[in-house]
């Protein structure tokens, strides 16, 4: 062990002062010419303090984040294969899978609804909308979060048996992850969108561009997903709202496999054009790798990582390292942001989709300085996007290994949530989303930013005390 | 009858006591404006309000900031609404794309380079998520606020040992490291003595006498009031003496602490006497007193002990010089009680020990010494050292009072104190010495010339005021005993 000075050097070091409180005591000792750095601390909601000094106060805490923080930032998330959701996730017909947290039909928003009245449609489990609604209504089906079956959805996240899965190995870890494949954007049932042409398309991409891509994907073999994202980070994406350089470079990685394949050449050329088409393509991918990332991070006794943000269309609800499966979870915002067309914000369902997996990882609003290109689109101007991702390293744990912010002087991603830094500064997670209309079967109609409830902060806060 | 007076409230706005205190002076200060209070809704202010007849909303919780005002007439009353804002504002954020914004934990701080200790000095109950972020980024820790829970001292000072660290406090006022004075320190030349201090004003009486017998201050490492007490066992002590003592620079360790429990006491001369480096101890309070002690320092180095400073005004003569007259009261003989208003603990115990010794019983006589600084005179405001409201107030109801003889109030210079205590309190020496025959006022003034408030400026004002000012706290409180002593005796 190398010989360390008495208390950290602090007699024989020229003093380096952090000063966190009245800033008299800061002023006494710039004016002695001391390096000062101040803190502009505010205090807590009433009530905080106790939770965040019984949690912060365990000798034991700084490690167990450290452990957790470290796990999901060590991920090597690579893609390994496309199947159906049948024989990867186990889905049984007549049970669905849906973004964030858990619920049941009556509370569902439109969007959600529409996509589970899509999914019957697609699965054969109606053969009208308003039939498979009412078999909805009377419980005909069995609904369950992505997330507790290892999985993310993005929108309404809906997943039925036969929807084909991207599936994404930890080759660190070992954990496993899956996300659907991306439909493109305007009418889609990720946006609760449930028309013929919607219908139409998940059963091409089941019947052909699933399996055209499982068999890229083998003849590939896995494909290292945080290089790709790395790159596209420097290429202008932050990964949430804008995947057009991921995309491009994950269809330039699988293009020449994909024309390898012993398949007709029209089904080739028409995956080829359907995911070069798709800006948002590797939305899914990017998300089923930070699902791998956090969820290397869950159960560190003592942790107050954040392994999942995810939304409902009603509530939006959050998953912490220390406190295992455990939702909390509060009212889903409204997103602020820019509107499609004729569409304001009355047309606007509250928040939906797993995708704040990305911010979770250290990726989306948190990477927004990345993203010049996309801040005028969620309403903003250059200097707000850096300041955003600057204001997330007040929340997070560290800063990622890989994914690194040219314009921040190549400084990694805010990443790794802190619940109990939340809770101490109230400065909330920034997501990046696309605004879903409220009715179902509507679509798309807009994209912008969106923050949590801080409610669900303050109580996982609480459950971590009480462990 | 109109009533000018208005309470505001700003929800989830916070700034710290020392900037609502400066709000408030300065609104008090506008034309025709009475009562103005600018405060956090915490319970204790709450009370504060009602007292001076505010009715704070009920739905103001302790993270609400309120602004109280009270004035003569509806055009004062609007003029000061509108300085409100104007007073509370924060400095604009800047809008260079270069600029990285402050840091808002102290972890954050820490994480942004190689700091050596972090001043804790937030509200009690939010200090462990401070302290902590500190000691897991390889800080030490100097927490100056009080009202922190003595179970969560005991594990900060745990957690601090398993790194190798110091937390000096809670209830720390003063450090010095490298020269550079945290919390409330005086400025002193570099040198041989190390001081471990359970006692801030007691550390500083110690420096500032050092400092005048020419002998300088290396470090000074608080530990907190209650480090030796037997719940939390000389933590902190132990490992600033055990620091000093590795320290090449320093020759001679002063420990400044209220007389420890036995068994701490023990604890600490056993570590003390495997130490290198001799160890002097000043307990004031019981028979030992902090003069005393640094005379002992200055014998033990080898050096002479001076005369100690004073500023008495000669008999009937508003203007004195330096070292006059001991027995000079401006005043005619006082009669009456001996009250003392300290800012200081220690300098208050150890002035309570002198007058009990010198008076007898002080309770049975209606002596009565008050610490402003004590944890409940400070819950939700700034410490008397930096916000004189209180015991200004204390002292016009002391001087008030037939039974009150002679005055005895210290004050504290240096970093982080308030920069012109003489400038408040000078004249209200003043007016209550004049106001009434037999009233004497003894102060006792830890500072050095170096100081930015410049102790003999803040000595001749205070004199000219008609006090005796002396800058050894235990000949100030034999002084103020004497006085009633002679007489009670005549």
């Amino acid at each position: 062990m190398p010989d360390t000075p008495p208390l950290g050097g602090l007699l024989s070091r020229e003093p380096v002062i952090v000063a966190t409180g009245v800033d008299v005591l800061a002023e006494a000792v710039e004016r002695q010419a001391a390096a000062v750095r101040r803190v502009a601390w505010r205090p807590p909601p009433p009530g905080a303090e106790h939770d965040l000094a019984a949690v912060l106060g365990d000798p034991g805490h700084a490690e167990a984040d450290r452990r957790a923080v470290t796990r999901m930032l060590s991920a090597r998330p690579h893609l390994v294969d496309v199947r159906p959701a049948r024989e990867v996730l186990g889905l049984e017909p007549g049970a669905f899978l849906h973004a964030g947290p858990p619920i049941a039909w009556d509370r569902a928003s439109g969007p959600l609804r529409g996509a589970l009245v899509g999914a019957m449609l697609l699965e054969g489990l109606a053969d009208t909308p308003e039939r498979a609604e009412r078999a909805l209504a009377g419980g005909a089906a069995e609904l369950e979060p992505c997330h507790g079956r290892g999985a993310v959805g993005p929108m309404a996240g809906v997943v039925g048996p036969s929807m084909w899965m991207l599936v994404v190995r930890d080759l660190e870890h070992g954990g496993t992850a899956c996300c659907s494949l991306n439909e493109g954007l305007g009418k889609v049932l990720r946006y609760g969108a449930y028309g013929p042409e919607v219908i139409e398309r998940l059963r091409w991409m089941g019947a052909v561009l699933g399996p055209l891509l499982r068999d890229a994907v083998r003849r590939h073999g896995p494909l290292d997903l945080v290089a790709l994202m790395a790159q596209a980070l420097q290429m202008g994406d932050e990964l949430h709202n804008r995947n057009r350089a991921a995309s491009a470079l994950l269809l330039r990685e699988l293009a020449p496999d994909l024309v390898a394949a012993d398949a007709p050449r029209e089904h080739v050329a028409e995956a080829l054009r359907f995911v070069g088409g798709n800006e948002h393509f590797f939305l899914n991918a990017g998300m089923a790798a930070a699902k791998c990332a956090a969820d290397a991070a869950r159960d560190v006794p003592g942790s107050g990582l954040v392994v999942a943000m995810a939304r409902n269309g009603t509530d939006f609800g959050i998953q912490v390292s220390g406190t295992g499966d455990r939702w909390f979870t509060g009212p889903a915002g409204v997103p602020d942001g820019l509107y499609l067309g004729s569409y304001g914000p009355a047309d606007a369902n509250p928040d939906i989709g797993d995708s704040a997996i990305t911010e979770t990882a250290g990726m989306g609003g948190f990477a927004l300085a990345a993203a010049p290109a996309i801040v005028r689109f969620v309403g903003g101007r250059v200097p707000e996007a850096i300041a955003a991702t600057r204001r997330m390293y007040e929340i997070t744990m560290a800063e990622h290994p890989a994914l690194r912010i040219p314009l921040l002087d190549f400084r990694g991603t805010p990443a790794g949530i802190d619940v109990t830094r939340v809770v101490r500064t109230g400065v909330l997670p920034v997501i990046d989303t696309g605004i879903a209309g409220r009715r179902a079967g509507v679509g798309q109609v807009g994209a912008g930013l969106v923050a949590p409830p801080p409610n669900v902060f303050a109580d996982a806060l609480r459950a971590l005390a009480r462990r | 009858m109109v009533v000018n007076e208005v309470v505001l409230l700003r929800a989830g706005v916070y700034r710290d006591s020392v900037t609502l205190m400066r709000v408030s002076r300065a609104l008090g200060e506008l034309p025709g404006v009475g009562d103005a209070m600018a405060a956090m809704a915490t319970p204790s202010n709450r009370e504060l309000l009602a007292e001076l007849g505010f009715a704070v909303p009920a739905e103001a919780t302790p993270a609400d900031l309120v602004v109280a005002l009270r004035a003569r007439d509806g055009d004062a009353l609007d003029g000061a609404r509108a300085a409100v804002d104007e007073l509370l504002a924060e400095r604009p954020p800047d809008p260079a794309f270069e600029v990285e914004p402050p840091p808002l934990t102290t972890a954050s701080a820490a994480a942004r380079g190689d700091a050596t200790v972090a001043l804790v000095s937030v509200p009690g109950p939010h200090v462990v998520p401070e302290a902590m972020d500190a000691l897991a980024a390889g800080l030490n820790v100097m927490i100056f606020s009080d009202n922190v829970p003595v179970e969560q001292e005991v594990a900060l000072k745990d957690a601090a040992a398993r790194r190798g660290l110091i937390v000096m406090g809670p209830d720390c006022g003063t450090a010095v490291v490298g020269g550079v004075g945290l919390g409330f320190a005086n400025v002193v030349r570099p040198g041989p003595v190390g001081v471990v201090a359970a006692s801030g004003t007691g550390a500083q009486q110690v420096m500032c006498l050092l400092e005048e017998a020419g002998v300088g201050v290396r470090h000074v490492l608080g530990v907190g009031g209650r480090d030796l007490s037997p719940r939390v066992s000389g933590r902190s002590a132990l490992a600033a003496l055990a620091a000093l003592d590795a320290d090449p620079g320093t020759e001679l360790i002063v420990l400044v602490s209220k007389p420890p429990a036995p068994r701490v006491a023990a604890l600490v001369r056993e570590a003390a006497r495997r130490l290198d480096t001799p160890v002097v101890p000043a307990f004031p309070g019981g028979d030992d007193d902090l003069t005393g002690a640094v005379e002992r320092v200055l014998r033990a180095l080898g050096r002479a002990v001076p005369e100690w400073p004073r500023w008495e005004a000669p008999h009937g003569s508003p203007h004195g010089s330096p070292h006059g007259s001991p027995h000079g009261s401006p005043h005619g003989s006082p009669h009456g009680a001996l009250r003392g208003l300290f800012a200081g603990g220690t300098l208050r115990d150890e002035a309570e020990a002198i007058a009990a010794t010198a008076l007898g019983d002080l309770a049975a006589g209606g002596h009565r010494l008050t610490d402003f600084g004590d944890d409940v005179y400070t819950r939700g405001r700034a410490h008397p050292m930096i916000d004189p409201a209180l015991r200004l107030a204390a002292l016009a109801r002391e001087a008030a009072d037939p039974g009150c003889g002679v005055l005895l109030l210290d004050v504290v210079l240096g970093h982080g104190a308030d920069p012109d205590p003489a400038a408040a309190l000078a004249p209200a020496l003043a007016g209550a010495l004049d106001a009434r025959d037999g009233l004497a006022a003894v102060v006792s003034l830890c500072g050095t010339p170096g100081d930015p408030q410049d102790r003999d400026r803040q000595a001749v004002a205070l004199r000219d005021a008609g006090a005796a000012v002396f800058a050894s706290n235990a000949e100030a409180a034999r002084h103020a005993a004497a006085l009633v002593k002679g007489a009670r005796d005549a």
